[in-house]
C-alpha cells in the first residue's frame, strides 16, 4: 500500500513543477487577457486583482477598433506572411529538390553556402539590403517587407533534408510516366512533402507576423503598417496610455496566430501516411 | 512490342567500374531474367535501358532504333520498382492513370481547375477511366480504386504497379526485383502471376532479381551478372546443367552445387580426394574443381566416405551434410525418400556418376571432360 502512495508522490511533483513553469510562461498573457477585460478605473486602482469586477471586453474591443483601423492591419500581416511564405516554397522546393536529388557539379559547395547562410543573422545584413532597397526605389512599401525574405535558407535546408527521405524509386516512376522535373517537384515532392511545408510555414508566418525590427526599418506610411508595428504604434499615438483598448488591440492581432496554430496542430497530428511508398 | 539491343554497355561511377561491357540482345515478346548476386548492376543496367541513367559507353536499341537522348517516357517502356513507388497521396485509380494522363492531356489540360472548363480534357478523361478500370479488373482491383496505397497490402501494392505499367501498353516492361518486399509465400503465387501476365501480353519482359529461384521459374532466358558482366545466358536449364563458369555453377542451383578439390593427371585422368572418378579430359596436368549437384549424389555406396553432420528434413525431400576428410564445408546430398534418412554423426558412403561431374579450371572457366571408359568399371567394381 504503502508503495502505491511513494510512486504516486513523484509524478505529482513533477506534475506541480511543470505546472508551475507553464503558470510563469503564461503569465503575462494572462495579464493582457485580464487587463483587456477591465475598465479604466480598475486597471489603476491600487489593489490587484485578476479577474475585472466590470467585464468591459467588449468596450475595450469596440474602443480600439474605432481608434485605429485593425482590419488593415491584420490584412496586412496577411499579405506579408503569406506572400513571403508562397515566395519562400515557390524557391525553396526546386532548390531543396536539385540538392537532394539531381547529381551536378558543384552541389556540395552548394549546400555548403545554403549551411552558411543559416548562421548569419538577418540583422547583420539588414543595412546592406536597406541600401539595396532604397537604391531600388522600393522602401515603404510591401515589397520593402516581403521581398528580402523570399530566399530562405533555412527553407531550403528543411526542405532538402526531407527530400532526401523520399525514394528514388518515386522520382524514376515519374520521370518513367512523362512527368518533368519541376512536375516532379510540384505533383509528386510537394503533395509527399506537405509534413515538412506545414512545419515550415508554421516557422515563417509566425516570424514574419511578429517581426518587428524590419517593418520599423523599411516603413514610413502607417497604411503599410504589420500587427506588431501596428501595436507599437497604437500606444504611442492613439491609446496614449489607456491601456484597455491596447490589450484588446494586442490580442485581436495575436488571435490569428493562436487560431491558426491549433488548426495546423490538427494537420500535424493528422500528418500524411508515407507508407504507400514502401 | 520491339526488340531490345545492348552492345558493350559501360558504366562506372566515380572510378568503380560497375557494368564492364555488356551484350545481349532480348528477342521481341521474350522473358529474360537478369540475375546475379546484389550489387553486380542489374539495376544499373535495366536503368540504362530505361534511359534513367547514361551509359558511360556502348548503345542501346530498342525496335531497331538507338534510343540515346530519348527521355525515359518517350522510350514507351514501363517499369515496375522493388519499393513499388507508387504515389502515396493519389488513389489507387489515379495512380494507375498517370502515365495516360502525361501521355494524353496537354499541361493546360492537367490544370487542375482550369483544365476541367477544356472539352477535350473531359472526352479523354472517359476514355482514361475506361481503361483504368479495364486493367484494374483484370489485376483484381476494382474495388479499392478508391484507396491510398497506404490502405494497401504488399501483394495489391504491387498490382497497382503492375497496373501502372500495363496501362500504357509499353513496347517492354522491365521489372527490378518486384518481388523481394513480399512474404515467401505471396513471393510464389505472384510469380506465377507475372508468367501469366507475360503469356497474356506476349510483350517483351525483363526481370531483374537476385533470386536465382524466381529467374529459373519464371523466364525462357536467363542472363547471369557476376561483377558486372553476363557470365552465361541461356535457357535455365541449360545454365543449371551446363555452367560454362564456377561462379554461375555456384550462383544458380539451391542449395548450392557442391565443389570439390581434384588434380588432373598427366594422362587426362580426374583424381579428387584421393580417388580417380571415372573421368577424363584433355587438358594438361593441373589442379581443378569438381562440381557435383547435390541431388546427384548418391548415398549408402560409393568410393568416398563421410560423417553426416547434420540433417535437412523439407518435407518432400531431405538435405544430408556430411563431413568430409580433406573438404573445409560439408558436402550436400539430396535424398529423395525421406523415410530412410541417416542417422547423425554415422558414416556414409557415397560417390557420383560420371556424367554429373562438372569441371573446373584455377581461374573457374569450365573444362570438358567425358566418362573414362576404364575408370568407369572401376567404380563398378568399388560399388558392387
Ligand atoms: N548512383 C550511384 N552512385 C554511385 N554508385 C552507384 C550508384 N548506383 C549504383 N551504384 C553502385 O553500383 C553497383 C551496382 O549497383 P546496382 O546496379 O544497384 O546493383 P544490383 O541491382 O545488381 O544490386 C553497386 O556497387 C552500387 O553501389
Ligand atoms: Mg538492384
Amino acid at each position: 500500500m504503502s508503495r502505491t502512495i511513494k510512486l504516486g508522490a513523484w509524478p505529482l511533483l513533477r506534475h506541480v513543477v511543470l505546472l508551475a513553469g507553464a503558470l510563469v510562461v503564461l503569465a503575462p498573457f494572462i495579464w493582457m487577457l485580464s487587463t483587456a477585460s477591465k475598465p479604466a478605473d480598475e486597471i489603476y486602482s491600487s489593489e490587484l486583482h485578476l479577474i475585472p469586477h466590470h467585464f468591459a471586453l467588449w468596450e475595450n474591443l469596440r474602443e480600439a477598433f474605432a481608434k485605429a483601423d485593425l482590419w488593415r492591419y491584420l490584412l496586412n500581416g496577411l499579405i506579408v506572411t503569406v506572400s513571403i511564405f508562397a515566395l519562400q516554397i515557390l524557391i525553396a522546393l526546386p532548390a531543396a529538390y536539385a540538392l537532394a536529388k539531381l547529381r551536378f557539379l558543384g552541389r556540395g559547395p552548394l549546400f555548403a553556402l545554403v549551411l552558411f547562410g543559416i548562421l548569419i543573422p538577418p540583422q547583420a545584413t539588414a543595412i546592406p539590403v536597406f541600401l539595396l532597397l532604397h537604391k531600388l526605389g522600393a522602401l515603404d512599401s510591401y515589397a520593402a517587407l516581403v521581398l528580402p525574405f523570399t530566399i530562405s535558407v533555412f527553407g531550403i535546408f528543411l526542405m532538402r533534408q526531407f527530400f532526401k527521405t523520399v525514394p528514388d524509386d518515386l522520382i524514376d516512376a515519374a520521370r518513367m510516366d512523362g512527368i518533368s522535373e519541376f512536375g516532379i517537384v510540384w505533383r509528386v515532392m510537394l503533395p509527399t512533402a506537405i509534413p515538412a511545408v506545414t512545419a515550415f510555414g508554421i516557422f515563417s508566418v509566425v516570424a514574419h507576423w511578429n517581426d518587428y525590427f524590419w517593418p520599423l526599418i523599411v516603413l514610413n506610411s502607417p497604411q503599410y503598417y504589420t500587427p506588431p508595428l501596428a501595436v507599437a504604434h497604437f500606444r504611442n499615438a492613439e491609446a496614449g496610455t489607456n491601456y484597455g483598448p491596447l490589450m484588446a488591440a494586442a490580442l485581436v492581432i495575436i488571435a490569428p496566430l493562436v487560431i491558426a496554430f491549433l488548426l495546423a496542430q490538427r494537420r500535424f497530428i493528422e500528418g500524411i501516411t508515407l507508407t504507400g511508398l514502401k | 512490342m520491339a526488340r531490345i539491343e545492348l552492345s558493350a554497355i559501360r558504366k562506372s561511377f566515380d572510378t568503380t567500374d560497375v557494368l564492364r561491357g555488356v551484350d545481349l540482345t532480348i528477342e521481341d515478346g521474350e522473358f529474360v531474367s537478369l540475375v546475379g548476386p546484389s550489387g553486380c548492376g542489374k539495376s544499373t543496367l535495366l536503368r540504362i535501358i530505361a534511359g534513367l541513367e547514361q551509359q558511360g559507353s556502348g548503345e542501346v536499341r530498342i525496335g531497331g532504333e538507338p534510343v540515346d537522348g530519348v527521355r525515359p517516357s518517350q522510350r514507351n517502356l514501363a517499369m515496375v520498382f522493388q519499393s513499388y513507388a507508387l504515389y502515396p497521396h493519389l488513389s489507387v485509380f489515379d495512380n494507375i492513370a498517370v502515365p495516360l494522363r502525361m501521355k494524353r492531356l496537354t499541361t493546360l489540360e492537367r490544370l487542375p481547375l482550369l483544365g476541367r472548363l477544356l472539352p477535350n480534357r473531359y472526352r479523354v478523361e472517359r476514355e482514361i477511366r475506361q481503361e483504368v478500370e479495364h486493367v484494374a479488373a483484370q489485376l483484381e482491383l476494382s474495388a479499392f480504386l478508391g484507396r491510398k496505397p497506404g490502405q494497401l497490402s504488399g501483394g495489391q501494392r504491387q498490382r497497382v504497379a503492375v497496373g501502372r505499367a500495363i496501362v500504357r501498353r509499353p513496347v517492354a516492361f522491365l521489372f527490378d526485383e518486384p518481388l523481394s518486399n513480399l512474404d515467401a509465400k505471396l513471393r510464389v503465387h505472384m510469380r506465377a502471376e507475372i508468367a501469366q501476365l507475360h503469356r497474356r501480353l506476349q510483350a517483351t519482359f525483363i526481370y531483374v532479381t537476385h533470386d536465382q529461384a524466381e529467374a529459373m521459374t519464371m523466364s525462357g532466358r536467363i542472363a547471369v551478372m557476376i561483377g558486372g558482366e553476363l557470365v552465361q545466358v541461356g535457357r535455365p536449364a541449360e545454365v543449371y546443367d551446363n555452367p560454362r563458369d564456377i561462379r554461375v555453377a555456384e550462383f544458380v542451383g539451391s542449395p548450392k552445387i557442391n565443389l570439390l578439390p581434384g588434380q588432373i593427371r598427366s594422362d587426362g585422368a580426374v583424381e579428387t580426394l584421393g580417388q580417380r572418378i571415372g573421368v577424363a579430359t584433355k587438358g594438361i596436368a593441373q589442379p581443378c574443381r569438381v562440381g557435383v549437384r547435390p541431388e546427384r549424389i548418391q548415398v549408402g555406396s560409393g568410393p568416398f566416405v563421410g560423417h553426416v553432420v547434420h540433417v535437412e528434413n523439407m518435407g518432400a525431400e531431405a538435405f544430408v551434410h556430411l563431413g568430409v576428410e580433406g573438404l573445409a564445408t560439408p558436402l550436400l546430398a539430396r535424398i529423395g525418400d525421406v523415410r530412410e534418412l541417416p542417422m547423425l554423426g554415422s558414416a556414409l558412403r557415397f560417390g557420383f556418376a560420371p556424367d554429373a561431374v562438372r569441371l573446373f579450371d584455377a581461374a573457374g572457366k569450365r573444362i570438358e571432360a567425358h566418362a573414362a571408359p576404364a575408370a568407369v568399371r572401376t567404380l563398378e567394381v568399388a560399388s558392387v
